[in-house]
């Protein structure tokens, strides 16, 4: 499968053995991959394997025990994100990172019009023409299918499938190069879940966005990840591409995870 | 000098405490409206009623002083009348309700119209001295947004009152940004008076009592009120003119006459307009001098 991406360039993202402990407990130890521009990685795993963990790691939102994570920057070139000043790591999440939640209400702002949702990011990075803005707002409830008469509504008035879409919005306004999501299609019903993974495969193809993928869905995996991460008991047991590890298992534990899907 | 109580220190506090505010308020001056926190005490004054502009103005008071308090610019409500008097009972300063003879002024929600001049101190009652409070809960959030000057959700704010007002309705408290680093909340004086923070003479200090901040802007500072491009900044206008006055440049208060609705605008400044109608100005309500 060509997978149209370019493995002579730098990895955007490159994880170098990291782990981390809660006290004696492990969360997630050993781990080590490299992402490069345009690829989508999924995680999977049952609940407790250390998934979320690990994606708060990559996302620079807990520090691991162990091991480095270097990201190739748009200016500096590689930088290890644990070493880089505070400030320079919240511009990095605010700009070229998204991070979108399981819950989208932990991802907005419940108070504030889905236009200012969008717009945050933009304000947060020095706009300051409000025509500007609201455009930029509007075009981008276009892009993730909510009619864009809703952009004052505040979200608590949105279903869950589109605070979901308005939290991707959110997220991508400033044009990120890596987003991070967690069971994005978490909680929500089937055929709106089918609805959001085709919105979010089109915006990863058409802005060839890299994207790491926590679920336990592994028709998510499937249809969003070109390449899967299988983990344990805080470790990663399997990797390789996603056609690869869920029809041909090799791993006794990702046996029984592919197994376990019910065949209607 | 005119009698004090019995009992009590000079200005109320003991040294060592007005010391502390002191290094406080010297802090706060360094750090042009950066939130220095302070002890602040128990003051025989609710809070909410100024029990932060009470121990400030009691830090900085001397026996040479001449003490004008104000509330919503008039000299003569209970808060004003009860601070003078508080502070003419433990220090037995002046008092004055003269702008222009004050060297000390403290004030709840106004700026008095007088532009004030060098030597004077403004001190101002504050609330709530976080700008971006009900913007985000978490007190260590905004710290950390303070220290790297992160403050596009003070914008998300106006956005939001321009989407659901066409315009920026924030009509007091307006939040300023302090020597183009801190942003900070001007405490709950009109936007009309916004204006007057930038570039002035006297020197300006806030203090909340409850929430034991102080901060403060130095002399000639520049103060910049927020806005955007398209939408710029702008205070608030008034149709008429003062009642008893006939001023049109000065911050009007409506007071109703009746219940048939008829009412009069009058300046919230009262200093002000006495001086202007002993100067000989007369309003459409008011009546010459005599």
């Amino acid at each position: 499968m060509n997978l149209g991406i370019d493995t002579t360039t730098p990895p955007l993202l490159s994880v170098n053995d990291i782990g981390v402990d809660y006290g004696h407990h492990v969360g997630c130890t050993d781990v080590s991959f490299d992402l490069w521009p345009g690829e989508v990685l999924g995680i999977v795993g049952e609940s407790g394997s250390g998934k979320t963990t690990l994606l708060n790691c990559l996302s620079a939102q807990l520090a691991p025990t162990r091991g480095t994570i270097t990201y190739e920057t748009r200016i500096e070139g590689a930088r290890d994100i644990f070493t880089m000043s505070e400030s320079e790591r919240r511009m990095l999440m605010r700009t070229d990172w998204g991070l979108v939640r399981q819950n989208p209400r932990d991802g907005l702002r419940l108070g504030v019009s889905a236009g200012a949702n969008i717009g945050e990011r933009l304000m947060s990075v020095g706009a300051r023409h409000y025509g500007d803005i609201r455009n930029e707002a509007a075009a981008w409830l276009e892009k993730v299918e909510i009619d864009v008469q809703r952009i004052d509504d505040i979200p608590s008035t949105f279903s869950g499938g589109m605070q979901q879409r308005l939290q991707i919005a959110r997220n991508l306004v400033t044009e990120p190069r890596l987003i991070f999501m967690d069971e994005p299609t978490g909680g929500l019903d089937v055929s709106v879940q089918a609805r959001l993974l085709d919105l979010l495969r089109g915006l990863v193809t058409r802005l060839g966005l890299s994207a790491i993928v926590v679920t336990h869905d592994l028709a998510v995996a499937r249809l969003l990840a070109h390449r899967l991460m299988v983990m344990k008991d805080g470790k990663v047991i399997e990797q390789g591409l996603t056609d690869q590890v869920l029809d041909d298992p090799q791993h006794a534990y990702t046996q029984l995870l592919v197994s376990s899907i019910l065949q209607p | 000098m005119t009698d004090t109580i019995e009992g009590y220190n000079f200005a109320y506090l003991d040294e060592q405490t007005k010391r502390m505010i002191r290094r406080a308020i010297l802090k706060a001056v360094a750090i042009p409206g950066f939130q220095v926190p302070f002890g602040s005490r128990e003051m025989p004054l609710p809070y909410g009623w100024g029990t932060g502009g009470i121990q400030v103005t009691a830090g900085v008071i001397g026996q040479d002083d001449i003490l004008k308090v104000i509330d919503q610019g008039a000299d003569d409500t209970t808060n004003a009348v009860s601070i003078r008097r508080f502070f003419s009972r433990t220090t037995g300063v002046k008092t004055t309700e003269r702008t222009t003879e004050a060297t000390l002024i403290q004030t709840r929600h106004r700026i008095p119209e007088r532009a004030l001049a060098d030597g004077q101190i403004i001190i101002y009652q504050v609330p709530i001295p976080e700008p971006l409070r009900w913007l985000e809960p978490s007190e260590i959030e905004t710290r950390k947004m303070h220290a790297l000057q992160e403050y596009g959700l003070m914008h998300v704010k106006l956005y939001e009152d321009i989407a659901r007002f066409g315009r920026i309705a924030t009509s007091y408290n307006y939040p300023v940004l302090v020597n183009d680093r801190y942003l900070m909340a001007p405490s709950p004086i009109p936007k009309f008076d916004n204006p007057k923070m930038d570039n002035m003479p006297a020197l300006q200090l806030f203090g909340a009592g409850r929430e034991k901040r102080i901060y403060a802007i130095p002399p000639y500072t520049k103060v910049k009120s927020l806005d955007f491009d398209d939408h710029p900044f702008e205070v608030q206008r008034w149709d008429g003119c003062c009642g008893l006055c006939g001023a049109t440049g000065s911050y009007l208060d409506e007071v109703i006459l009746d219940d048939q609705g008829e009412r009069m605008f009058v300046c919230s400044d009262t200093d002000y307009c006495e001086d202007r109608h002993a100067e000989g100005h007369v309003g459409p309500l008011g009546q010459a001098a005599e």
